[in-house]
C-alpha cells in the first residue's frame, strides 16, 4: 500500500456524486413516474384543461355552442343564466356563452400577438446586449429601464392612442411594454451562459463568434426566456382585456372578453352576469396560465 | 462474498482490541431513491474511539448509507429496511423528534463541502457554539467561552479573533476545522465525516486530519470516515469498509482490507489508484525530428487581476515570471495546489487569456499578440481539455456534434465527411459508435471525458492542454484516461502541456514536471529527479503531504 493519492477537488459539485436512480424497467418505471408526477398535482390538471378549452374555443368555437354570437332575440333579452343559456343573454338577447366562446379567438390572437412582439423584440434586445456588452450593452439596458420605468398599461395606452384603434394594433401596443422584461431575462441568460466552460471550450475548438452565439448561446438561453413567455402570456391576456374594456379594441358587436364586461358595465345593477361571467373567464385563463407557466418554470431547474 | 464481509465485517475490531459492544451498529440497511434501491442491505459497525473508513466510488451509496444513519437523506430517498443502533438503542424507532435530539449532540456531522457548510452571514464562533445552545448545554456566555475553546482545540492560533470573524475570511482548511469544531462541540460520541478533506489542497488535507485523529483519539470519540481516497483510508482507520453499487463488499483491518484485498472490485480499485512507486505510463520520448526546437515557449509571463476597488485598487499577480518549453512529442506537467497559477499559465499559453507581460511562441511563431483571424487559425494547432467533462460538453449537442464542432469550425469536412471523422475518433478514444447520437445527459462522467478527448484530437493538433483532466473522475476511470492519453501520446505524437495538482497523477503521465507556488515556478525538472530528489522544499512538502504513505492501518 505505497503511495496511494487522488484527492478530487470538485467531487463534491460533480453532479455524479448525487444519487442517480436508473430506472428499474424504463418503459413502465418512466411512465408510472409521469402519471404520479400529474396526479399529484390537480390544480396543474385543471389549468391545462382550462387553457386547452379556451384554445379549442378559439379555433373551433363551434364545438362549445351552436348559437350566432352577433344575432339577439329580442324576446329573450336580459335573461339571467339557466340551461338554454348557460351566461345569460345581453341586453339585444344574444347568448352570453356563445359571445365569451366566439371572444376567445380575437383575445387569444391579440394575446400571442402581444407575446410574440415582446419575446422577438425583446430577446433580440437582450442577445445583443448581452453577447455585444460594452456601449451597446448599457445604451439597450438603459432603454430597458426607461420602458420599465413607466407603468405598463399607461405606456400602452399611450402607444394605442397613436397607433389607432384595433385588435392588432392593442395586441402591438402591449407587446412594446412587455419589452423590456424580455430583454433583461435574456441578456441574464446569454450572460451565464457565455461564461460556461462549454463556450469558451467552442472557442477554444476554434469556433467563430456568431456560430458559438447561435449555436451554443442561443439555444442554451431560450429555456427561461420561454417559460417567461408564459408568465408573460397571463398578464397579457388582462392587459389586452384591459384595454379592450377602455374601447381601444374590437369594432362592436365583434365579441372581445374585455369588451364583454365593459358593454356588461352599464347593466351591473340589474343583470350581473353580463359582466361577471367575461370577467371570471378573463381570471381563470390568466390563473391557468400562470400555473402552468410555473410548472414549467420547475421543469426548467 | 457478502457473508464473508458480513463475518469479518461483524467481528470486534483488533484496533481496539476489547470487547466492548459496538457504539454504532447498522443492519441490514436499505435506501431506496423512487423506484431505485441505491443502498441495499449494508452492516456495518464502529466500535467506541475506532475509525472505520467507508470507501467507494461515486453512486457507491456511502454518503447515503451515511446520511440514513443521522436520518437526513434528501428529499425522494426513503430507508425502506435495516436498523441503526446508536449505543443500544435504535435511532429510528423514536422518530423525528428523537434524532433531532441525538443529532449534535451525539452524533457529530461533518460535512463534504466547507464552502458551502459555513452560514456567510453568521460570525464563526456562533456557528461554533449553534449546537451547544440548542442543546441547552450551555448558556449563552458560556456558549461564546466554549466555542472559543473549541477553535483553540482544532488549531487556531488565535481563536478569540477568528471567532469573531465570517466564513469568507477564512481559507478552506481553516473553515473545515471550524466545522469540525461545530461537530465536537457538544462532544459526541461519534462522528461521521462526509469527504472531509476533498475539496482541500494536500498540504491542508493533512493538517486537517491530524488534527480530527488527534481529537478523536484524546476524546475517544468515534470515527466513520466516509472517503473515496482510498490513500486517506489507508493512513487513518483502524478499520476499512469497501462499498460498490450499494453492498458493502469487503471489510475488516485496513491493512488486511486494502494490503491483502481478497474481493475482485476491492482488487480493481486498489490497481487502478495512481502511485507514487508503481509503474509509469510516459511513453519514451519520441524521437526528436531534426528540426528541433521546442514546440511551446513561454517567457517570463506575468498575469495581474485587478482586485475589487474595495480591495484598495489593487492587483493580484496570479502568474509570476513563469518560463517554460515544452517540446514535441513531450509531457510538461505544472504541478501545485489551488491558486497557484497553474491553470492561469495553461490558459495564457492556450491565449485564452492574454498575459500582462511576457511571451508565448507556438512553434517559432509569436503568439502573444495575435487576435481575431490569425489566432483562431492557430487554435487548430492547440486544443484544450478541460477538468469538468460535465460542464465542458454543450449539453444540447449530441457527441457527433461536438466532436464535429472543430471540423466545422474550420471547414475541414463536410456533414457526411464530419459525421465519419465523429466516428473514427469515437473509435480512437474507445467508445461505441452508437455513443455518436447521445447527448452528454446519457453518458458517464468517463465517457464525457473521451467525448473531450475525441474533440481535441479532431483537428489533430500538436499540443494539447489537460486541465486537471482527470481531477473529476473516480480513480478506476480516472487510470483509463491516463491510459488513453499516454497511448495517443505515442500514436499520434502529441505534446501534452498538463495541469494537476494530483503529484501520483504527474508522475504517471509526465516526462518534465514544473512545481508552482503562489504564482511562481520553484522548480521544473524531469520526473524522475523532482521525485527522487526534490531540491526545493516546498516540492518536498508537497510529497510528503501525499496520503497512503503511512504504515497501513496500524493501530495507534
Amino acid at each position: 500500500m505505497n503511495g496511494v493519492n487522488g484527492v478530487t477537488r470538485v467531487a463534491g459539485t460533480a453532479p455524479h456524486q448525487a444519487p442517480s436512480p436508473p430506472a428499474v424497467t424504463p418503459e413502465a418505471g418512466r411512465l408510472a413516474a409521469r402519471l404520479g408526477y400529474w396526479l399529484r398535482r390537480p390544480g396543474l390538471v385543471l389549468s391545462v384543461l382550462v387553457v386547452g378549452a379556451v384554445l379549442t374555443a378559439a379555433i373551433l368555437p363551434e364545438l362549445f355552442t351552436s348559437r350566432d354570437p352577433l344575432t339577439g332575440v329580442p324576446a329573450e333579452k336580459l335573461r339571467g343564466p339557466s340551461a338554454e343559456h348557460p351566461f345569460g343573454t345581453d341586453q339585444l338577447g344574444r347568448d352570453l356563452f356563445a359571445r365569451t366562446v366566439h371572444g376567445a379567438a380575437l383575445s387569444l390572437r391579440a394575446t400571442s400577438l402581444a407575446v410574440a412582439v415582446g419575446l422577438v423584440a425583446g430577446s433580440a434586445m437582450g442577445l445583443l446586449a448581452g453577447a455585444l456588452g460594452g456601449r451597446v450593452d448599457d445604451v439597450l439596458m438603459r432603454c430597458a429601464d426607461v420602458l420599465l420605468a413607466i407603468p405598463a398599461l399607461l405606456l400602452s395606452l399611450a402607444i394605442v392612442t397613436a397607433l389607432g384603434f384595433g385588435t392588432t394594433r392593442v395586441a402591438i401596443a402591449v407587446g412594446v411594454t412587455s419589452v423590456a422584461g424580455f430583454a433583461r431575462v435574456m441578456r441574464a441568460e446569454v450572460l451565464r451562459v457565455r461564461g460556461t466552460v462549454y463556450v469558451e471550450a467552442a472557442h477554444a475548438a476554434g469556433a467563430r463568434r456568431h456560430s458559438v452565439l447561435l449555436r451554443h448561446v442561443l439555444p442554451n438561453a431560450a429555456g427561461p426566456v420561454l417559460v417567461f413567455a408564459a408568465v408573460e402570456f397571463g398578464a397579457v391576456v388582462l392587459a389586452v382585456s384591459a384595454l379592450s374594456f377602455l374601447g381601444y379594441g374590437a369594432e362592436p358587436p365583434t365579441p372581445e372578453w374585455g369588451s364583454l364586461v365593459s358593454e356588461g358595465r352599464d347593466y351591473l345593477a340589474g343583470a350581473w352576469w353580463l359582466t361577471t361571467f367575461p370577467g371570471l373567464t378573463i381570471a381563470a385563463t390568466v390563473l391557468a396560465a400562470n400555473r402552468i407557466a410555473r410548472a414549467w418554470e420547475g421543469e426548467e431547474r | 462474498m457478502s457473508r464473508e464481509a458480513t463475518s469479518r465485517a461483524g467481528g470486534t475490531s483488533r484496533g481496539t482490541g476489547g470487547v466492548q459492544p459496538p457504539l454504532l451498529a447498522v443492519r441490514g440497511l436499505r435506501v431506496s431513491y423512487g423506484a431505485a434501491e441505491v443502498v441495499r442491505g449494508v452492516d456495518l459497525t464502529v466500535a467506541p474511539g475506532e475509525t472505520v473508513a467507508l470507501v467507494g466510488e461515486s453512486g457507491s451509496g456511502k454518503s447515503t448509507t451515511a446520511h440514513a444513519v443521522v436520518g437526513l437523506l434528501p428529499r425522494g430517498g426513503r430507508r425502506t429496511a435495516g436498523e441503526v443502533v446508536l449505543a443500544g438503542e435504535d435511532l429510528a424507532a423514536g422518530g423525528e423528534r428523537a434524532l433531532r435530539a441525538r443529532r449534535g449532540s451525539d452524533i457529530g456531522l461533518i460535512p463534504q463541502d466547507p464552502y458551502l457548510a459555513l452560514n456567510p452571514v453568521q460570525r464563526v464562533g456562533r456557528q461554533v457554539a449553534e449546537s451547544l445552545l440548542i442543546h441547552g448545554l450551555a448558556d449563552r456566555a458560556g456558549a461564546r467561552e466554549r466555542a472559543v475553546e473549541l477553535l483553540a482545540q482544532v488549531g487556531f492560533d488565535q481563536p478569540e479573533t477568528r471567532a469573531r470573524q465570517y466564513p469568507h475570511e477564512l481559507s478552506g482548511g481553516m473553515r473545515q476545522r471550524v466545522l469540525i469544531a461545530t461537530a465536537l462541540a457538544a462532544g459526541p460520541r461519534l462522528l461521521i465525516a462526509d469527504e472531509p478533506t476533498s475539496a482541500l489542497d494536500v498540504t491542508v488535507q493533512r493538517q486537517v486530519l491530524d488534527h480530527l485523529e488527534r481529537l478523536t483519539r484524546d476524546r475517544g470519540t468515534a470515527l466513520l470516515l466516509i472517503t473515496h481516497d482510498l490513500g486517506v483510508a489507508a493512513d487513518r482507520a483502524q478499520r476499512t469498509v469497501v462499498m460498490s453499487r450499494g453492498e458493502v463488499v469487503e471489510a475488516g483491518p485496513t491493512n488486511e482490507v486494502l494490503g491483502g484485498p481478497r474481493h475482485p472490485y476491492t482488487r480493481r480499485l486498489l490497481a487502478a489508484v495512481p502511485s507514487l512507486a508503481g509503474p509509469r505510463l510516459a511513453a519514451p520520448r519520441a524521437a526528436r525530428t531534426p528540426d528541433g526546437g521546442p514546440l511551446v515557449v513561454a517567457d517570463r509571463l506575468v498575469k495581474d487581476f485587478p482586485l475589487p476597488r474595495s480591495a484598495g485598487g489593487r492587483r493580484l499577480r496570479a502568474v509570476d515570471g513563469v518560463s517554460l518549453t515544452v517540446a514535441r512529442g513531450e509531457t510538461f506537467a505544472l504541478v501545485g495546489e489551488s491558486g497557484s497559477g497553474k491553470s492561469t499559465t495553461a490558459r495564457i499559453v492556450m491565449r485564452l487569456t492574454a498575459p500582462s507581460s511576457g511571451t508565448v511562441t507556438f512553434d517559432g511563431l509569436d503568439a502573444t499578440a495575435l487576435t481575431g483571424e490569425p489566432l483562431r487559425r492557430l487554435r487548430r494547432r492547440m486544443q484544450i481539455v478541460y477538468q469538468s467533462p460535465y460542464a465542458s460538453l454543450d449539453p444540447r449537442f449530441t457527441v457527433a456534434e461536438s466532436i464535429g464542432e472543430p471540423l466545422r469550425a474550420f471547414r475541414v469536412a463536410g456533414r457526411r465527411e464530419r459525421a465519419r471523422r465523429a466516428a473514427e475518433l469515437l473509435e480512437r478514444v474507445a467508445l461505441p459508435a452508437s455513443a455518436l447520437r447521445r447527448r452528454p445527459a446519457e453518458l458517464s462522467g468517463g465517457q464525457r471525458q473521451r467525448v473531450a478527448i475525441a474533440r481535441a484530437l479532431a483537428l489533430e493538433p500538436d499540443l494539447v492542454v489537460c486541465d486537471e483532466p482527470v481531477s473529476a473522475l473516480d480513480v478506476s476511470v480516472q487510470a483509463q484516461i491516463l491510459d488513453l492519453l499516454a497511448e495517443l501520446q505515442r500514436e499520434l505524437g502529441l505534446s501534452y502541456l498538463f495541469i494537476s495538482h494530483d503529484l501520483a497523477v504527474v508522475r504517471q503521465i509526465a516526462h518534465r514536471v514544473g512545481v508552482m507556488r503562489d504564482g511562481r515556478l520553484v522548480e521544473t525538472g524531469t520526473t524522475e529527479r523532482i521525485f527522487d530528489e526534490p531540491h526545493h522544499a516546498y516540492t518536498e512538502e508537497l510529497l510528503a503531504a501525499i496520503p497512503g504513505r503511512r504504515t497501513a492501518g496500524q493501530p495507534r
